[in-house]
Parts: structure tokens; C-alpha cells; sequence
């Protein structure tokens, strides 16, 4: 059996699955539901400035049939009386010293705000602050949350004022809402913290209801941009990651993997790309805390599968796979075959390539099957026809290679070969 | 033993003739299944369909709540589209050829997809068709069922008037009176009938036959073209001995009375015998068991394998407890004062398959005998040959012959069972769509033909 129990700047946890600052961790109830389930630890709902919410506060995105495919949110940060949510953390911290305990904070932008509020939190005997420089919504409009990971220099000075203080380790939180990670990743590195979280919420608009015209979360005819997240942010957020993971600066620290985790597959990709744990929440705002079984143990006997025996042995495995589009082989080529004892006719293939792509599959009418054929020498090898096939392995791409030596786009110029030549 | 009426109580009647295919509870339900369609290209479903319904289309439009595209759609290649969701036998036809069936899984449920948009547009009366500015044309069409309605339907759309001379006080033909009660409601097939006239410039004159108070000549006088959707009629005889006595009936009949009398005043016998493994067997053998017999037998030449009728008709018998006697024919009614008491039957056997692939059954010599007190005679029906034969139609075996559509005698149109002898009642509706554009093409010429009924086969 893999280890699974994560060591993240000291904080350890049984498992590697903590859950995000949000509503699931705001309280004491909740947080002892998730933790008697078995989650490896927790990210107390954000602590700091004065709020008021308002309702509604949720809206979703549905695919196909599908639930949540992408969730959204205009909550503030945590509205309950901020000793009651010190206490409740001392408690809970009592009750389960195995686990993860860290608390989300958003101060007033002055030293003062942040000196007092870590004060607190330490007297609680959490094991960890994570600064909350990502919330796209209202608090960002007072200029805190995404408005301070928005700019390098506000979120260096910020992080400067809370090294001053802090004794427990600091994770640093980063908003996707800008053009690249990178800068204020290596302001906060720079600054002194000791870890990157990422992504928060992506600001967005779910929807509007076409019967009253009124965009949604509707509060009273109105709606504000809320932050998204859930299985539709993903790519989005492993991208950020790989950036983090591949740059010098920010690639000193350790991370913790955020962004439409649900199942134990999306949370080993993260990993592969750099993450040393995850945080989940959109997932289990959907179905409740008992996902953590097959987190763990689908992680567990995919270790098993792949023989590692611990988190470390495949963290960070994938980062060097993902290149600059230049370094790739041009020489490398894969051509679609369409294996028909698997086909079962329902024309997807073709009609995607034809209309959409290179016209190379090849249909022969037949009442009520037609046959379909890959026409090999049109093929690039794009992928769209294996994409839409509903049958697995129906269509695979066999290589094809055009040389067979490595070939970049570099040496390709140099060596003046044909382009714009299909 | 005797055959008596009344044998059930009212809710017992309510019970044995309600809905046998219940529709979507709700629209998540219809999402559910609609979403599971792939929405495949050129797809096989719609081959597979005699009228060409685009399938694959008005499931998505189900999808993406567009319910009322989605009935267009469905309506546009067939506006019985709502009965058709109800009596086609989808398991040969588009169920039968999704490709989910080729996945092992169960294919798309695209009859209760069909009706699940279809009911809604007929209980709504949703005005989904415009006809065209008036052409002046005036078209007679004889029968009211499928194949005139859809005839009907296609030539009002395209601004001719339209009158249709039915022979009994209801439309919708066999759908209204020669289909199982529990497949489509009497009142689902009258609401049917009304939401395509609806359409405006389509007339039903009731209780108008040809040959009896309606000919031919006067027509072809009144009209500027005549088509024929006249069905066919009574059970095929079986030519035995004790054939008239009483309690020996034509499952058309049968099944008509129940359609138009109400189920207490339909009498049937404590043990029934049906002849024939068709549709209509199984309509007959399944409500002679619904009214309250207490033994039904369908009596089948053949066996399994060659079986007209579906696997899931087949079900449904079984299910009501009807007993199957295969390899069986009909060799002699007996009876006493009159009234049938007993079925003799030749056993058969399959002879060897002869060029066709077809097994001829064999008469063995061997016989055994059913007690019964009603036998149901649902072998095939007969075209009306003396009528059509008085009319001077060229004919084959009594099945008018067509040449694109038209009879023999110019300006006269055919289609559906009185020139097929006899199949679906989506067969009929695309017989319809493409005498209509026979006649249209006759009408008004080619080039104005904005109906196209021609989707590639």
C-alpha cells in the first residue's frame, strides 16, 4: 500500500487533500463533519475586515445534462464574529492534532490590521496562514483580495508586513484574474513566503435567466460578477500552476494545487505538474464531505499501479513535459485509424472533420451504416476525430514519424525547409 | 362457457386499457435521455425511419429546450408523429438501428422522446405550420386515416383545398379503430385528427363511402385530383369448415368495437382462440384477455423466428398471460346449436428453407384440439378488391397499382394499405407525403414544388 500522507512545510496531514478557504470551512459543524470523514486538513473560511453578505449568493454552469459544471460565487469572507471563529479553530485543533489546520486571512491594508489578526490566529494553535490575495469579488472593490494579487508591489509589501510577524509557516494565495502568475508569485517569494496556493476564483457571469433577463446569482434584479470555479476551471488552472512550477523565482517554494479538483485523477495532474497537496471545495459543495474515500483511495492504488510509494516520488514528474511550442518534433506525426470491428457508425468523425478539419475520412453509404475510413495521406494527426468518438479506442492515432530524428521549429528554419506546403 | 359483455368493473376497465407507455414524468426525465443521444451524423435512426424524421435534431432541441422546434421537426417529415410515438414498432424501425444497440446498451428511447414533444404540441395546439396563399386547387381525398391526413396535411400547407370523405364518424382510420386502446387512447386519436386540420383548408366529410354514397366519376368531376387512402377491410377467411358459426370473429371488428362501443359493451369468450402472430393479433389477443377472458391462445403456423409481430408485442401478450401455440393452423371450427365449442389444428412442421430463405409450414397429419367458446381471426386482411375492381383501378390481387403515385386513371392518386395491403401506420404516413407531392407535381408542376418529400434513401 502507497503512503499518502503529505508533509507540507512541516504541516503534515494523512492524506494530501485539504479543503479550500469557503463555505464548507467557515464553522465548527462543518468542519468536524469533514474531518470525523477523513480529510488530511482544513483552510478556515478567510478571517479579517468587517462584512455584510448578501442572498443569493451561488449560480452554476450545467453541460450536457450535467450539474455544476462550473460553479460561481459572490460571498464575502467569512460573516461570523471573529473571536467565535478563533475559538472554534482552537477547538477543532484539539480535537484532531493530526490534521492540517490553516487559517485563511484578509486584513485591512495596514501593517497593524495583519500584525493584529496573526496574533490571533497563532494563539489558536493553527498550523499555518494562508493570505488570501484572491477574492474577485467585493472585498476586491475595497481593495483587498484579488485587487492586492492583482499588483506585484502591494502584494510584496503586504507579505513583508506579515513575515515581520508571523512565526507559523505563510502560504500566499494568487488570483487567476491576470495576464500571468508569474509576477506576483515571484513578488511574494521575493517578499518571504514560505508557499504559493493557486488558483482562486476567476471572475465570470454563469448565465442570465432568459425569462426575466436578469443575469444570475440574482440578488433583487441585479447581479455582480462572482468568481468561478469548479471541473471548468481546471485546464485553467493547471496552466498557472505549470508556469509557477517552471520559473525559477516561484519554483522555490512549495505549492498547493487549487482549481476544479474533484476526482483523486484531477488532483494526481496537479501533483505531476508541481503541486505538493490540493485543496478542494467546489466538489464537495456538491456532494458532501464523503469524496474523500476515493480521493484517498483511488490516489492509493494508482500509486500502487505505478509503484510509488510516496507523494514525493511523482510530484513534479510532468512540469519538464510541457515545452515551448518551438521545442516540439515536427518530425513526430500520428495518423487516425478507425478500427472497425469497434466502429459503431454514428458518423461523428467524419462530419467533425469534414466540416472543421482536413476532410480525411472517407464515408461509404450504407443503409442504415455507412463505413468510415481514415484517408491517410489527408491526415495531420490533429486528434478531433479520436476527441468526438464516443467508443474507446475505436479510433487510434498510429505514428507515422516523417524522420526519424528530432526536428524543432528552430532547426527546421535554419535547414530552410518547406513551410505553408500542405 | 359463453361470450358475454360487462364482465369487469369500471376501474378494472380503467386499469386493463390505460397507457402502456407511460411518458416523461417530467423534463429533467426527457433530459436525462435526451442528452444520452450522441447526435450522430447521416444517422442510422433516421434511415431507419420511413418518414425520414430528423431523430438526431429534435433530440438536441429537447436538449436545449427548444420543444417547439423539436415538434416541428418531428411534424415536418410526419404529422402523425404524435401516434406514431405510440404504435410504431421502434424496436424494428429507429430504435431498432441506434447505435447505442451496437454499444450493448439500451438504445435511445426515441419513441418516448417523440411523444414527450408531439403531446405537447397537440395539447397545447401550437400553430407550427402557415399554409400558402390559395392556388385555387381543389383536391378530394377518400379516408381519413394516415395516409389521406398526411396527404391531406402536405397539400393544405401548400394552399390547396382539401376535402376528405371518410366512411365512418371519426378519423385517423385504423389508428382511431384497428389499434390496441391501451397504444392510443380514443381521445388522443380524435385530438390527433383535430390538431391536423387545425392547419385550415382541410374539410372531413363523415360518413361518406365510396361505392355506397359516393363515387368515383363525381369526384373526378368536383375535384381537380382524387386521391385513394382507402385502407383495406375484413379479416383474411380461413377457409375451414365451421367458419360462420357463432362466436367467430374478425379481430378488426373486434378491435373496432371496442374502439367505438366502450370496453362493457365489447362481449368476449371465456376462452379465446386468435389466429395469426401479427400486430393486430396481439392487439386482439391481449384485450380479449383485458376484457376479462379467461383463456386466450394465439394460434401461430410458424414459430418464433418467423413471427410477423415484435419481441416486444410478443412481451406484451406473454405478459397479459396469453399462451402461444406455436406450429399450429386452423383446420375446423366444431360447435353445438350454432355456437363455436372447440379448434381443431393441424400440427405443422418448417419445411427446409426454399430459395427465399423462407420455412413453408407443413401439415404433419396430427391435430389436437382447443376448447373455446370465441375465435378471433386476425391472419391478414383483405383489400377491398370488388370496389376497386367496380372502379375500374388496375389492381393486383385487389392492391391498387401505382405508377409514381397515380393510379390508372389520370388525375386519381393511391397510397398506404390499399396499395401496400397493409403495414405501419408510418408507412401510410409517408405514402401520403409522397402522393402529395404526385399530385402537387400534377397541380402546379415541378417547378413550383416547394415540398420536398425526396430525402435521400
Amino acid at each position: 500500500m502507497a503512503n499518502i500522507s503529505a508533509n507540507f512545510l512541516g504541516i503534515k496531514s494523512p492524506n494530501p487533500f485539504w479543503l479550500a478557504s469557503a463555505p464548507p470551512t467557515d464553522k465548527k459543524y462543518n468542519v468536524l463533519r469533514a474531518l470525523e470523514a477523513g480529510w488530511g486538513g482544513i483552510v478556515w473560511k478567510t478571517l479579517g475586515s468587517q462584512v455584510k453578505n448578501v442572498s443569493s449568493r451561488y449560480s452554476a454552469v450545467d453541460y450536457h445534462g450535467s450539474r455544476v459544471m462550473g460553479f460561481n460565487n459572490i460571498e464575502l469572507i467569512s460573516d461570523r464574529p471573529l473571536e467565535l471563529n478563533l475559538q472554534e479553530i482552537r477547538e477543532c485543533v484539539k480535537l484532531f492534532p493530526d490534521r492540517a489546520m490553516i487559517v485563511s486571512l484578509m486584513a485591512d491594508n495596514d501593517r497593524n490590521s495583519w500584525h493584529e489578526m496573526i496574533a490571533k490566529v497563532e494563539d489558536t494553535g493553527a498550523h499555518g496562514i494562508e493570505l488570501n490575495f484572491g477574492c474577485p469579488h467585493g472585498m476586491n472593490e475595497r481593495g483587498m483580495g484579488s485587487a492586492v494579487g492583482q499588483d506585484p508591489e502591494i502584494a510584496r509589501m503586504v507579505v513583508e508586513w506579515v513575515m515581520e510577524k508571523a512565526t507559523i509557516p505563510v502560504i500566499t494565495k494568487l488570483t487567476p484574474n491576470v495576464h500571468s502568475v508569474v509576477p506576483t508569485g515571484k513578488a511574494v517569494v521575493e517578499a518571504g513566503t514560505n508557499a504559493l496556493s493557486l488558483i482562486n476564483t476567476i471572475q465570470s457571469v454563469t448565465g442570465i435567466d432568459l425569462d426575466t433577463l436578469i443575469p444570475n446569482p440574482n440578488v433583487g434584479g441585479q447581479s455582480a460578477f462572482g468568481g468561478y470555479c469548479g471541473p471548468a476551471v481546471k485546464p485553467i488552472a493547471l496552466k498557472m500552476l505549470t508556469t509557477i512550477s517552471q520559473d525559477a523565482v516561484t519554483s522555490r517554494v512549495p505549492v498547493s494545487g487549487i482549481g476544479g479538483i474533484s476526482t483523486w485523477k484531477d488532483a494526481v495532474e496537479f501533483m505531476l505538474l508541481g503541486a505538493s497537496n490540493v485543496q478542494v471545495c467546489t466538489a464537495v459543495m456538491k456532494h458532501g464531505f464523503r469524496i474523500i474515500e476515493d480521493l484517498c483511495e483511488g490516489l492509493s492504488n494508482w500509486m500502487d499501479e505505478k509503484g510509488f510509494a510516496t507523494l514525493n516520488d511523482f510530484i513534479g514528474q510532468s512540469v519538464n513535459r510541457i515545452t515551448k511550442w518551438e521545442a516540439l518534433d515536427i518530425n513526430y506525426h500520428i495518423i487516425a485509424n478507425i478500427h472497425q470491428d469497434k466502429c459503431v457508425h454514428c458518423g461523428l468523425c467524419y462530419i467533425a472533420c469534414e466540416d472543421t478539419s482536413h476532410q480525411s475520412i472517407h464515408l461509404e453509404y450504407g443503409k442504415p451504416y455507412n463505413t468510415y475510413t481514415v484517408k491517410t495521406e489527408e491526415c495531420v494527426g490533429c486528434n478531433l476525430c479520436k476527441l468526438v468518438c464516443p467508443v474507446e479506442d475505436c479510433i487510434t492515432m498510429d505514428e507515422h514519424r516523417k524522420g526519424p530524428e528530432y526536428l524543432n521549429w528552430t532547426e527546421y528554419q535554419r535547414r530552410g525547409l518547406p513551410l505553408n506546403d500542405h | 362457457m359463453a361470450i358475454v359483455n360487462n364482465r369487469l368493473t369500471a376501474e378494472q376497465y380503467n386499469e386493463n386499457f390505460s397507457d402502456i407507455h407511460p411518458p416523461f414524468e417530467s423534463r429533467e426525465a426527457a433530459l436525462v435521455e435526451a442528452n444520452r443521444c450522441l447526435f450522430c451524423y447521416d444517422a442510422p435512426c433516421i434511415k431507419s425511419c420511413p418518414t425520414s424524421i430528423n431523430i438526431p435534431k429534435f433530440i438536441k432541441q429537447i436538449a436545449t429546450d427548444n420543444i417547439k422546434g423539436s415538434a416541428h421537426t418531428i411534424f415536418s417529415a410526419n404529422i402523425m408523429g404524435g401516434g406514431c410515438s405510440k404504435v410504431c414498432p421502434v424496436e424494428k424501425l429507429c430504435e431498432g438501428s441506434c447505435v447505442y444497440n451496437l454499444m450493448h446498451e439500451k438504445p435511445i428511447a426515441i419513441a418516448k422522446l417523440q411523444r414527450h414533444s408531439t403531446e405537447k404540441a397537440i395539447s397545447g395546439q401550437w400553430r407550427l405550420f402557415e399554409r400558402k396563399p390559395a392556388t385555387g386547387k381543389k383536391v378530394a381525398i377518400v379516408g381519413a386515416g394516415p395516409a389521406g391526413l398526411s396527404c391531406a396535411h402536405v397539400l393544405s400547407r401548400e394552399g390547396i383545398e382539401v376535402t376528405i370523405f371518410e366512411k365512418e364518424s371519426k378519423g385517423g382510420g385504423l389508428m382511431t379503430y384497428g389499434i390496441a386502446a391501451y397504444k392510443v387512447t380514443p381521445q388522443f386519436c380524435e385530438d390527433e385528427v383535430n390538431y391536423i386540420t387545425s392547419l385550415g383548408g382541410i374539410h372531413i366529410q363523415y360518413n361518406k363511402e365510396l361505392g355506397k354514397n359516393l363515387s368515383l366519376p363525381e369526384l373526378q368531376r368536383d375535384y381537380d385530383a382524387v386521391y385513394l387512402g382507402i385502407g383495406v377491410g375484413v379479416a383474411r377467411q380461413l377457409d375451414i369448415p365451421g367458419e360462420t358459426l357463432d362466436g367467430v370473429v374478425d379481430a378488426i371488428q373486434f378491435i373496432y368495437e371496442l374502439r367505438s362501443k366502450g370496453y362493457p359493451a365489447v362481449p368476449v369468450g371465456d376462452k379465446v382462440a386468435v389466429i395469426g402472430l401479427g400486430m393486430t393479433a396481439i392487439d386482439a389477443a391481449t384485450q380479449a384477455k383485458r376484457l376479462g377472458a379467461k383463456e386466450v391462445t394465439i394460434v401461430y403456423r410458424r414459430t418464433q423466428e418467423e413471427m410477423p409481430c415484435t419481441e416486444a408485442e410478443l412481451e406484451i401478450a406473454k405478459l397479459d398471460g396469453c399462451k402461444l401455440q406455436w406450429l399450429a393452423a386452423p383446420k375446423e371450427v366444431k360447435g353445438q346449436d350454432g355456437k363455436v365449442q372447440q379448434l381443431i389444428c393441424s400440427i405443422m412442421q418448417l419445411s427446409a428453407p426454399d430459395a427465399s430463405g423462407r420455412r413453408a409450414p407443413v401439415d404433419t397429419g396430427q391435430t389436437f384440439t382447443l376448447e373455446v367458446d370465441m375465435i378471433i381471426k386476425a391472419a391478414g386482411q383483405v383489400p377491398f378488391e370488388a370496389l376497386i375492381t367496380s372502379e375500374q383501378i388496375h389492381h393486383q390481387q385487389g392492391k391498387i397499382i401505382i405508377k409514381n403515385n397515380a393510379t390508372n386513371i389520370p388525375g386519381v392518386f393511391a397510397g398506404g394499405d390499399c396499395v401496400n395491403g397493409g403495414k405501419e401506420v408510418v408507412d401510410a404516413v409517408q405514402a401520403g407525403k409522397e402522393g402529395a407531392a404526385a399530385i402537387l407535381e400534377y397541380l402546379v408542376g415541378s417547378e413550383q414544388l416547394a415540398v420536398s418529400n425526396h430525402q435521400h434513401k
